[in-house]
């Protein structure tokens, strides 16, 4: 269950960003953005083989001591990023590519409305529904 | 014809209806085809409308000019009435009811109804001036006048030209009605796009303006393309259709307002008012009130997205591409997130398209938008692609062949989507894109002789002819009617073929409706069962045996074990080349390992003895297949666990001689005994085909440990047999440990194979050089031979 989960875009800025605790949102807004740099670090460096589902997936970006840091980069540059509270018994690295490939049909199913203009952020109800379902279900 | 006289309501009536008809502006003349049309509307017989208009001295004219005209709406009131035709009744009869005129699918009557259903609770048609009017088909004229009403959409051409006379009131009444909007005009009022037209009327605008903001969204489009299109034929740009549309919602308030009585100013003017966002209230009205399903569509509303479907893409089978479709709904003005969630309820294949179903829905879901109702969270039922097939089929005149053929499997789909849901966003597809295809799917469709039969059987059981993509029924003369249900039932079949492929037995069991098509999917199901288990994979032949048959062991060793005579003949291959060291010893690392196992056994060799006699003359000859002997009763081993333990101990017997030979034979010392012996063993066993390598090697093994034991005893074959005896306890371990034992024996074989083959390489190679050397040794044996005799 993710804590946070972000969609930024080719040019890094966010296209969506969703955090669970209301408090402290800046604070996740604070870590998916120093995570880009790690992403871009990620990217750069697989320079060969684009494409590959593996590739896709940049696996656990950065642990901190509350919570860690997923990334994920489609081949349109668009970065899903997670990120999951470590207190929870930790997911396997199966259900966060699981919750990485919804997050990237539905937001496939954005893309294809004509009516949503690339670049402006989300605001498809189907994509906040497979967010919600993803996002830790606190109260 | 005598003088009319027309009430005023009916005089105001009519010159609309005049209008309406005069499409050709002259103000005198009603184009004959509107005039017809609009007679048809009236739907009444043929024979009363022809009498009408001979009555009405159209048929004396040629034409119908205004007084014929008159006289002709005024005849078909009275033939609504159910008086009799009379030119005298023209005057005499008081307080006839305007004229009515069907506008498509009851869309008058709906009108009526929806219009005064508030105010009656009633179905009942309202005082035509109330029902006619609304539809202004003289604002279609007059919007083909230019006015600024939105250009009327192309929707049923026989729209009613109900009352035009309206118009003239508009502005006392309008105020009075203020419109709210009321819900679901919708296609009603696109229908009644003339009715927009009836922006001609400077206080519609206002009116409808003030009703609704809806409207005022539609005024400007409205008035876009108003001048541009006159009624139907042109293209008022969809949208346009889609605001009047939604802007009738507020007619319907108005229009529900109106009381059931005759014509009255406000009626009049609510109805005006109606027209200009026109009989979409009523129609709303309709709608709301008739649907228990919030989003059903009905058949005018389904009629009116296929209309504008067409006039986007005119193939009914075809997508709408995102672009497009973006395009025509942004007209709607609704909110692009809207518009948004709108398309992502409606396209439900996620394709980036909407099909002729998804069209439809996101189009219903629009229009329920603007009359006030809230999107829902995901797409309703009713306007799930798979149903609005079913709905399609009665409403889609061109694609018939399409509907026919849907028809059909369309009575399946639903049924099929609950058991089938993964197929139901193919159905859609299927059945609007491809008949043809369709028709082709069930080709492709796994057949097996015994699905076919299966299929015939089922056939001939049910009687239908769904079943069979497959060929017997197909190859069968069927009646027409079958064919067309073929391909339907083919569709069908291919979908239960591949939903078969999902759940073939899920189809089954949810599917009781159509029982031609539980029949096609009992048919094929039972089929697709039978193509899904079917193929047991074909009993492997034995590692022994296909290495036996490659050396044509199987042959030369089956008819007797003892195969003496076969023995030679096998071992007869290579050229007598002398047991040489090189393959012996290459084939003792190879066999050596069975020679091994085969050491303790080695020594019983009381069959050995038997067949040692036999072996040891093609001992020689078995130097070269000792590595394929030794192999093969490697590979016994292997066999062991696929053969019946019956076989196994007639094999075990055989390996029995076989390893007793190689015993002997390693008894012998020579290695080339042994492995002889154990091609002989291999032979042996694999004649029977069971000799297990393993089993033998196990009762090697065994025998190992019997041998000891068994060593001194008397008869070698005795204890051969012994050994043998001995094993067999071992086979049932072996049979336990089988699996493994056989996949060990096989990498086993496996390597040893690739080792005898480069044995055999070898061997060749050697032979060649031994070849060569011969005849060189003769040569000069034969050089040496005249010095000799010299």
């Amino acid at each position: 269950m993710a804590v946070c989960i972000a969609v930024i875009a080719k040019e890094n800025y966010p296209l969506y960003i969703r955090s669970v605790a209301t408090q402290n949102e800046l604070k996740f807004h604070y870590t998916v953005h120093t995570s880009l740099d790690v992403v871009e670090e990620k990217i750069s460096s697989v320079g060969k083989a684009l494409g590959d589902q593996r590739e896709l997936y940049l696996g656990l970006l950065y642990p901190t001591e509350d919570y860690k840091v997923y990334g994920y980069v489609t081949n349109s540059k668009v970065k899903f990023v997670i990120v999951v509270d470590s207190s929870n018994t930790s997911l396997r690295d199966n259900e966060i590519r699981s919750m990485f490939r919804k997050l990237h049909n539905s937001f496939t199913d954005v893309m294809c409305n004509p009516f949503y203009n690339p670049g402006d952020p989300i605001q498809s109800k189907a994509f906040n529904g497979v967010v919600s379902g993803m996002m830790v279900q606190t109260g | 014809m005598e003088s009319l006289t027309l009430s005023d309501v009916e005089q105001k009536y009519y010159s609309e209806l005049f209008v309406y008809c005069d499409t050709d502006n002259t103000k005198k003349v009603a184009s004959n085809g509107r005039v017809l049309d609009l007679f048809r509307a009236a739907q009444l017989p043929s024979e009363v409308v022809l009498q009408i208009t001979e009555l009405c001295g159209a048929t004396r004219l040629g034409h119908f000019g205004r007084s014929q005209f008159y006289i002709a709406l005024k005849l078909i009131a009275i033939a609504q009435a159910g008086l009799p035709l009379r030119v005298e009744s023209l005057n005499s009869v008081k307080d006839l009811p305007l004229p009515r005129f069907i506008v498509g699918k009851n869309e008058a009557e709906a009108r009526h109804a929806a219009l005064y259903q508030d105010a009656d609770s009633q179905g009942v048609y309202p005082p035509p001036g109330v029902a006619v009017i609304p539809r202004p088909p003289g604002r279609g004229v007059q919007n083909k006048k230019g006015p600024p009403s939105t250009a009327a959409h192309p929707v049923h051409e026989v729209i009613q030209p109900l009352a035009p006379t309206i118009e003239t009131q508009p502005e006392p009444t309008s105020p009075v009605v203020s419109p709210h909007q009321s819900p679901p005009t919708s296609p009603h009022s696109w229908r009644k796009h003339k009715r927009q037209p009836s922006g001609g009327n400077p206080d519609r605008p206002a009116a409808v303006a003030a009703p609704g903001v809806a409207w005022t969204q539609f005024r400007e489009p409205q008035t876009g393309p108003a001048g541009a299109d006159g009624m139907w034929p042109s293209r008022s740009p969809p949208p346009a259709g889609q605001e009047s549309w939604v802007s009738f919602t507020a007619d319907t308030p108005p229009s529900s307002t109106l009381p059931a009585g005759h014509p009255s100013s406000v009626q009049e003017s609510t109805t005006v008012r109606t027209v200009t966002s026109t009989a979409l209230p009523n129609e709303i009205q309709r709608q709301s009130s008739g649907y228990d399903d919030p989003w059903k569509i009905t058949d005018e509303q389904r009629q009116y997205y296929i209309n504008q479907f067409k006039t986007i893409q005119p193939d009914l089978t075809g997508f709408i591409p995102g672009s497009a479709a973006k395009e025509f709904f942004t007209k709607s003005k609704l909110p692009i997130l809207e518009l948004s969630h709108i398309w992502e309820l409606s396209d439900f294949d996620k394709d980036g398209a909407l099909t002729l179903d998804e069209f439809c829905a996101a189009f219903h879901l629009v229009v329920a938008r603007k009359n006030g109702y809230d999107l829902p969270e995901k797409l309703p039922e009713s306007l799930m692609p798979k149903l609005i097939d079913l709905d399609d089929s009665a409403e889609v005149p061109e694609p018939t062949a399409d509907v026919g053929y849907s028809a059909s499997p369309e009575e399946g789909t639903p049924n099929k989507s609950p058991s089938m849901p993964s197929l139901n966003q193919a159905w859609p597809e299927m059945n609007q894109s491809n008949e043809d295809t369709a028709i082709v799917h069930p080709v492709p469709i796994r057949m097996t002789p015994s699905k076919i039969h299966m299929q015939e059987m089922e056939l001939k059981r049910t009687g239908s002819d769904h079943n069979h993509p497959a060929s017997p029924l197909l190859a069968k003369p069927p009646e027409l009617s079958e064919e067309a249900k073929l391909p339907a039932s083919m569709k069908f079949a291919a979908a239960n073929a591949v939903g078969d492929g999902y759940s073939s037995s899920d189809s089954f069991t949810s599917d009781p409706e159509p029982i031609t098509r539980q029949r096609s999917q009992s048919g094929t199901s039972p089929e697709t069962l039978k193509v899904v288990a079917p193929p047991p994979p074909p009993p492997r032949p034995h590692p022994s045996h296909s290495r036996s048959s490659s050396l044509d062991m199987n042959r030369t060793f089956a008819p007797s074990t003892a195969a003496g005579a076969v023995q030679p003949s096998a071992i007869a291959f290579p050229p007598a080349v002398p047991p040489r060291p090189l393959p012996t010893q290459t084939s003792v690392p190879v066999a050596g390992l069975r020679v091994e196992t085969e050491a303790g056994p080695a020594r019983g060799a009381a069959l050995a003895t038997t067949t040692s006699p036999q072996q040891i003359p093609q001992q020689p000859n078995f130097a070269d297949f000792s590595q394929f002997q030794a192999f093969a009763a490697s590979e016994q081993p292997s066999s062991l666990p696929e053969v019946d333990k019956h076989s196994e101990e007639a094999q075990v017997e055989k390996m029995a001689e076989g390893p007793a030979p190689l015993r002997t034979v390693k008894s012998d010392g020579p290695a080339d005994d042994r492995s002889s012996a154990a091609v002989n063993s291999a032979k042996g066993s694999s004649g029977p085909l069971a000799p297990p390598p393993k089993p033998v090697r196990r009762r090697l093994k065994s025998e190992d440990e019997l041998r000891p034991e068994d060593e001194q005893h008397g008869p070698q074959k005795s204890n051969i047999m012994a050994a043998v005896l001995a094993t067999q306890p071992s086979i049932p371990r072996s049979a336990g440990k089988d699996k493994k034992s056989i996949q060990a024996s096989i990498r086993r074989n496996k390597e040893t194979n690739t080792v005898l083959a480069r044995l055999n390489s070898e061997l060749q190679q050697q032979l060649k050089d031994l070849l060569e050397e011969r005849i060189s040794l003769e040569v000069q044996l034969e050089q040496l031979r005249p010095f000799s005799h010299l």
